[in-house]
């Protein structure tokens, strides 16, 4: 039988293929950790401190272990027995201070929702009956709940062995800010609030631990992005080898960053799995989901901007003030998100005076950390806001100001005032293709002649970067055991296909999809043939997961790396088969083929079974290697940047203070695109992420530090009814610093709509007069603008 | 003393008898009892939708209903209408448009996806996406799905599923 | 969120039910769609000792026209009345107000009787009835008991229903001539508790609004008749003064509350801006 020739190596780089695993998903067949069971399981439940700060006076579990189906109620001391504390400080933070947190409060509470006591029974229910009957005497001390004064000397001090409630300040400087402020024509100040909100994800934070006692090993099940950084974590806490670890994830419904960080509960629940030698899961309802899961983005941000009459910028200076809880998170610490709001701001334009203070107060809170696009969404909501605002003041269009001040094409290389370098970015052609697919002219000149019939619309441009594809310094350098490299194995089988496992995961992104692009397109097979596993520190090379972007541009390499790898090895056995040389042969389609006439001479599951099941044939020094390894650390100074813009398109009814979103454009430059399509969904749920922060999204708290928010009914998360349509556009610029070009994708989306939407309501009140600062834009924030309500 | 109590219904077309506590709700029971995990807790609130399922043919919220209360009813997860092919059409446009990501959603919002077809046959976007704001996804964004189930809409109105 | 413990009884009929009523006391709830109750118990802020489930007593889904009005059963579900031709012919702004009332896989179970008697303050039903000049029907061993929706609406989650009783009917006046009706609400989100709602039942002629029965909810502990508003409408032509000096009596007659979506100021001003959209709706109609 002969096949025709295959001329073309088949590139998967660009297609928007459908990801396998939707398959299984659509029927109902996903396996979240919830849906892991193991023999003589547990559950756990926990007490929760009902005050934002209580010192814990007396706690009596007797009744509770007294209850029939629990197994164990255990405390503070007890757990600290066998789980070692832990502190939320980076070296590279300097003059940075958090004190030690543990798993269960010890003594004192200092958040409402602080986990206390641990109860373990047979099922949640029971474990819930059993926390019911835990009797504790509470004293209430003052709660610190208000940022602005967190550090006056009457304020009292959340942990008083750290001296003040000041967790970390930073002051960048750049040029010379005084000069260029004495030499503007025009100042414009304002200030910027935006609400404390949180990541809801479906499915909520899960865990299951399995101790083994006989072999003392830890297996544990986790709906997580980072499973070696938690492995390397349980290991050291727990006291542990790290090589008896083992962590697992299994399909997680949703992370973007919520499900990074370390939480007291979780480690609880692996320390009581060590304890009793019995699985224990846990999992946090959505009480406890709003209550402890990490909060973001609760920033008060001064900005003032000096410009020359022409609308130039000549220099910039931005305070941030950020009120986190009575810990900073551990360990990829809570001073990343004021530290990126500082260093990102003025990232889209030429600006090279610049002054930043940040300052990172402690509160008797829920702790914060770092959620999806961390730091940037205010960054460029302040930024963006700025230069509307300076714009408007000057009489001039919003879209010549900004390209007065865009960093050109002409100008890469580049490094930021602030420190971030640039290898090239495409601002100029971005801001060129959103104007031009959504009929910027058009829709402006439309709004125009609505304002005469008293219908308010608006436009809001948002330019933005995004840090993508971090490098080895970004949490290596403080000390963390972060791993910012990344590794691919790729093992061809017998029956000549592949199998890929990445030490990049999977939360829905299509991490799994992307990497199975790469690898086929680098080693010439079928996608068809190739299959991903990720999630498995026994399993999987050591590598960082999901955060930061960095899957496509670090996993995505090391898979390019590894494909080519492996389709050298192939080669060398296939040239022994056919007795010539590699470089004779090419593979293509899962075939190998004569590289310059295309004619087909070996299959893969043939050449499989002689590698496996017929060296003897094969010449006597020769030694097939059929698997390989690659890894990648990111050599590009610092990040991959990326560039994109938004523009949003508002209609806001001025008698009842609400914001209808008409429409929601987006241009990115991500690099080079592996899965357009995943790219496009990528940024459409990305955008309204960042839309629920402008509009809806936030973490309420009363004097008292009690979280009024704390219920699906009371916290609004985006839905369908009131979500715009979103039109994706793209430039690509891919990188030149790896061989694959890409960069990530995953947090552009929620960088730029916030900016996007809040410009979009000032242009819409503009000719009242009005401005709004503050997020999420309410109707409340809206009429008391517009002077209709006090 | 025995806090459980009898029931008998059907589940996805197989009858089913178990003892189960009062306090027991539906999506506990299909989820732990009975191993169908195609249905998912999100909230437990009745807001997110993720726990839907039908129970008389009657769209539910499982997490609202105690198991008790579907004694002698007949309820239908993702895996029993997905397993007979009812909603394959639906399916298969997800996929395409990658109208799923993590995948919690799902099985809520096809089985809403699907009664919102079979009640409004013609229905557009807008309308789509009022009859979906009782499904919570943080992934997509919403865009993708109420294509997809308009375009299903469409391809079934002209009959060619 | 699990709830605690609790026995569970589904008493076949009334009479039974009634008894277990009496035998648990306080202690004991009434279950009907659990829309509300359900979340409820969850969250442990109900931990009833007994749940007495109605769902199955036959006799109490009734919609019906009967010579004393529209009759719709406790146990009627939501999705049902919603869909009702008869209620869409007999009490069309209750066929307005239901789409706003949640969503589709909680109308479907959430039942006329249960949304009556948990009287949420910010609920569209019990609006609707108030403006309809309805009447809740309950039952205790007692024996039956009409009580005007105007009375029955106490409190916060609070009406005249007795320990020992169950709501089993509400019943709508059959709608005379002239009288249009038109509901309105203002929510974050499609599906919400309203921040105000407005259920404005009037009788137009000519532009004028002969009789008005204005009721808000979201504004106060119970539905609110604009009664000075109405004063200020009624028998007058629908023209800007009009309106203004409707909009002036309703913000002196409001108190509402403040929470976490709304200040008292808020939704003092939002009833205003529902009133004025309604009353023009309805006088142009």
């Amino acid at each position: 039988m002969s096949t025709p020739p295959v001329h073309e190596r088949e590139s998967y780089i660009g297609q928007s293929v459908v990801r396998p695993q939707t398959a299984r998903l659509l029927a109902g067949r996903g396996v979240y950790t919830d849906d892991v069971r193991l023999p003589r399981m547990t559950h756990v439940a926990f007490l929760r401190s009902p005050h934002a700060h209580a010192r814990i006076r007396a706690l009596d579990v007797t009744a509770a272990r007294a209850l029939p189906g629990v197994v164990a109620v255990v405390t503070g001391e007890e757990i600290a027995r066998v789980c070692d504390g832990w502190v939320g400080t980076l070296a590279h933070f300097a003059g940075m201070k958090s004190a030690k947190q543990f798993p269960l409060a010890l003594g004192r509470a200092t958040w409402q929702g602080e986990p206390v006591a641990a109860v373990v029974a047979e099922t949640r229910a029971l474990a819930e009956d059993g926390v019911a009957s835990v009797r504790v005497e509470w004293e209430p001390l003052p709660a610190v709940t208000d940022a602005e004064t967190a550090l006056d000397p009457a304020t009292p001090v959340v942990h008083p062995e750290l001296g003040d409630n000041l967790a970390f300040a930073l002051d960048v400087v750049a040029g010379d800010v005084a000069r260029a402020f004495a030499e503007a024509d025009l100042v414009v100040r304002e200030t910027f609030l935006t609400g404390r909100h949180t990541g809801v994800t479906l499915e909520p934070r899960t865990i299951l631990a399995d101790f083994d006692p006989a072999e003392r090993k830890l297996t544990v099940y986790h709906s997580f992005q980072a499973p070696h950084m938690m492995q390397d974590i349980l290991a050291r806490h727990l006291r542990l080898p790290e090589q008896d670890v083992r962590v697992i994830c299994k399909d997680v419904g949703g992370s973007f960053g919520i499900k990074v960080h370390i939480y007291p509960d979780e480690m609880a629940a692996c320390a009581l799995a060590v304890l009793l030698g019995r699985p224990v899961k846990f999992v946090a309802d959505r009480l406890e989901s709003f209550q402890s899961d990490i909060h973001a983005r609760d920033h008060r941000v001064t900005a003032e901007l000096a410009v020359r009459r022409d609308g130039t910028f000549v220099g910039m200076r931005l305070d941030d003030l950020t009120g986190i809880g009575p810990y900073s998170v551990y360990p990829r610490t809570s001073a990343v998100e004021g530290n990126q709001i500082a260093r990102l701001a003025p990232g889209v334009y030429k600006l090279r005076d610049y002054a930043a203070a940040v300052r990172v107060v402690l509160q008797n809170k829920t702790p914060m950390c770092q959620y999806r696009a961390v730091g940037h969404p205010i960054a460029f909501a302040v930024m963006e806001g700025m230069v509307d605002l300076a714009a408007r003041e000057l009489g001039l269009d919003p879209v010549e100001v900004r390209r007065r001040n865009l960093i050109t094409a002409d100008m890469y290389p580049c490094t930021a005032p602030t420190g971030y370098f640039f290898e090239r970015l495409s601002h100029e052609e971005a801001l060129d293709k959103i104007l031009e697919m959504s009929e910027y002219a058009r829709l402006c000149e439309e709004r125009d002649r609505l304002r005469a019939r008293r219908v308010y619309r608006g436009l809001g441009l948002c330019m933005f970067i995004e840090l993508t594809t971090p490098g080895p310094a970004f949490y290596g350098i403080g000390g963390a055991r972060i791993s910012s490299q990344d590794g691919c194995t790729l093992k061809l089988e017998p029956t000549g296909k592949v199998v890929c496992l990445t030490g990049v995961t999977e939360q829905g992104q299509g991490t799994d999809t992307i990497i199975a692009q790469v690898v086929a397109t680098a080693l010439g097979v079928r996608l068809e043939d190739v299959r991903v596993l990720t999630g498995d520190t026994m399993v999987t090379p050591y590598g960082g997961g999901t955060w930061a972007s960095r899957g496509a541009g670090i996993g995505g390499e090391a898979a390019l790396l590894s494909g080519k790898a492996l389709r050298q090895g192939i080669l060398r056995v296939a040239a022994a088969i056919l007795a010539c040389e590699p470089e004779d042969l090419d593979l293509r389609a899962s075939r190998i083929v004569d590289a310059l006439t295309g004619e087909v001479r070996l299959d893969l599951p043939e050449l499989g079974r002689i590698a496996y099941f017929r060296p003897d044939t094969l010449p006597k020094d020769f030694q097939a290697e059929l698997a390989v390894t690659r890894h990648y650390v990111p050599r590009h100074q610092g990040f991959a940047f990326t560039n994109g813009v938004q523009l949003s398109h508002v209609e806001v009814d001025v008698e009842t203070g609400f914001v209808r979103l008409l429409k929601h454009w987006v241009v990115e430059d991500c690099g080079r695109i592996i899965n357009p399509r995943l790219v496009d969904e990528q940024l459409r749920g990305a955008i309204v992420q960042g839309i629920g922060a402008a509009l809806w999204e936030h973490c309420v708290y009363d004097a008292q530090g009690q979280l009024l928010t704390g219920t699906m009914m009371d916290y609004l998360v985006p839905l369908a009814a009131e979500t715009p349509e979103i039109v994706v556009g793209h430039v690509e610029t891919p990188t030149a610093y790896s061989e694959g070009g890409f960069k990530g994708a995953g947090e552009a989306g929620t960088a730029g709509a916030p900016g996007a939407v809040l410009n979009a309501v000032n242009d819409a009140l503009a000719p009242l007069g009005a401005r709004v600062t503050t997020q999420p834009i309410t109707p409340e924030v809206v009429l008391r603008a517009l002077g209709t309500l006090p | 003393m025995d806090p459980t109590v009898p029931i008998e219904l059907e589940v996805n077309g197989t009858p089913v008898r178990r003892r189960v506590e009062p306090r027991l709700c539906l999506a506990d029971f299909l989820r732990y009892d009975l191993e169908l995990t195609g249905t998912h807790v999100g909230c437990e609130h009745g807001v997110c939708g993720a726990c839907t399922v039908r129970v008389d043919g009657v769209l539910v919220r499982a997490c609202l209903m105690l198991a008790v209360q579907a004694e002698g009813c007949r309820v239908e997860t993702i895996e029993g209408v997905s397993g007979a092919g009812e909603v394959s059409d639906l399916q298969q446009a997800f996929a395409e448009a990658n109208a799923l990501q993590c995948g919690f959603c799902t099985p809520g919002m096809l089985l809403t996806a699907h009664e919102i077809l079979r009640r409004y046959p013609d229905a557009d976007p807008a309308r789509i996406r009022v009859a979906l704001s009782g499904n919570y996804c943080r992934c997509t964004g919403y865009q993708a799905i109420v294509d997809a189930v308009h375009r299903v809409g469409g391809a079934r109105g002209r009959g060619t599923r | 969120m699990k709830p605690a413990p609790f026995v569970y009884h589904r008493p076949a009929s009334l009479p039974d039910a009634l008894t277990l009523l009496e035998r648990y006391g306080p202690e004991g709830r009434i279950l009907a769609g659990g829309q509300s109750l359900v979340p409820a118990l969850n969250m442990r802020l109900a931990t009833p000792g007994a749940l007495i489930d109605i769902n199955r007593i036959a006799g109490l889904d009734e919609i019906r026209l009967g010579t004393e009005g529209l009759v719709l059963g406790a146990l009627a579900r939501l999705d049902e009345v919603e869909r009702s031709p008869l209620v869409a012919a007999h009490a069309p702004l209750i066929a307005q107000a239901l789409p706003h009332v949640a969503h589709l896989a909680v109308r479907t179970r959430s039942s006329v009787g249960g949304c009556v008697a948990h009287a949420d303050p910010a609920a569209e039903l019990p609006a609707c009835l108030v403006a309809l000049g309805g009447t809740v029907r309950a039952l205790s061993r007692r024996g039956p008991r009409e009580i005007a929706a105007a009375e029955f609406f106490r409190g916060v989650c609070t009406t005249a229903l007795g320990p020992d009783e169950v709501l089993t009917a509400v019943v709508v006046p059959r709608l005379a001539p002239g009288w249009r009706s038109r509901f309105d609400e203002l929510a974050r989100r499609h599906g919400d508790y309203a921040l105000v709602a407005l259920a404005a039942h009037a009788r137009v002629a000519d532009g004028t609004l002969a009789e008005a029965r204005l009721v808000l909810a979201g504004v106060g502990t119970t539905p609110v008749r604009a009664a000075r508003a109405e004063a200020a409408l009624t028998g007058r032509r629908v023209d800007a003064a009009a309106l203004d000096a409707a909009t002036r009596a309703l913000a002196v007659e409001l108190d509402p509350p403040s929470d976490v979506h709304a200040s008292a100021a808020l939704r003092r001003h939002l009833a205003g801006v529902l009133l004025r959209r309604a009353v023009r709706g309805l006088a142009e109609a």
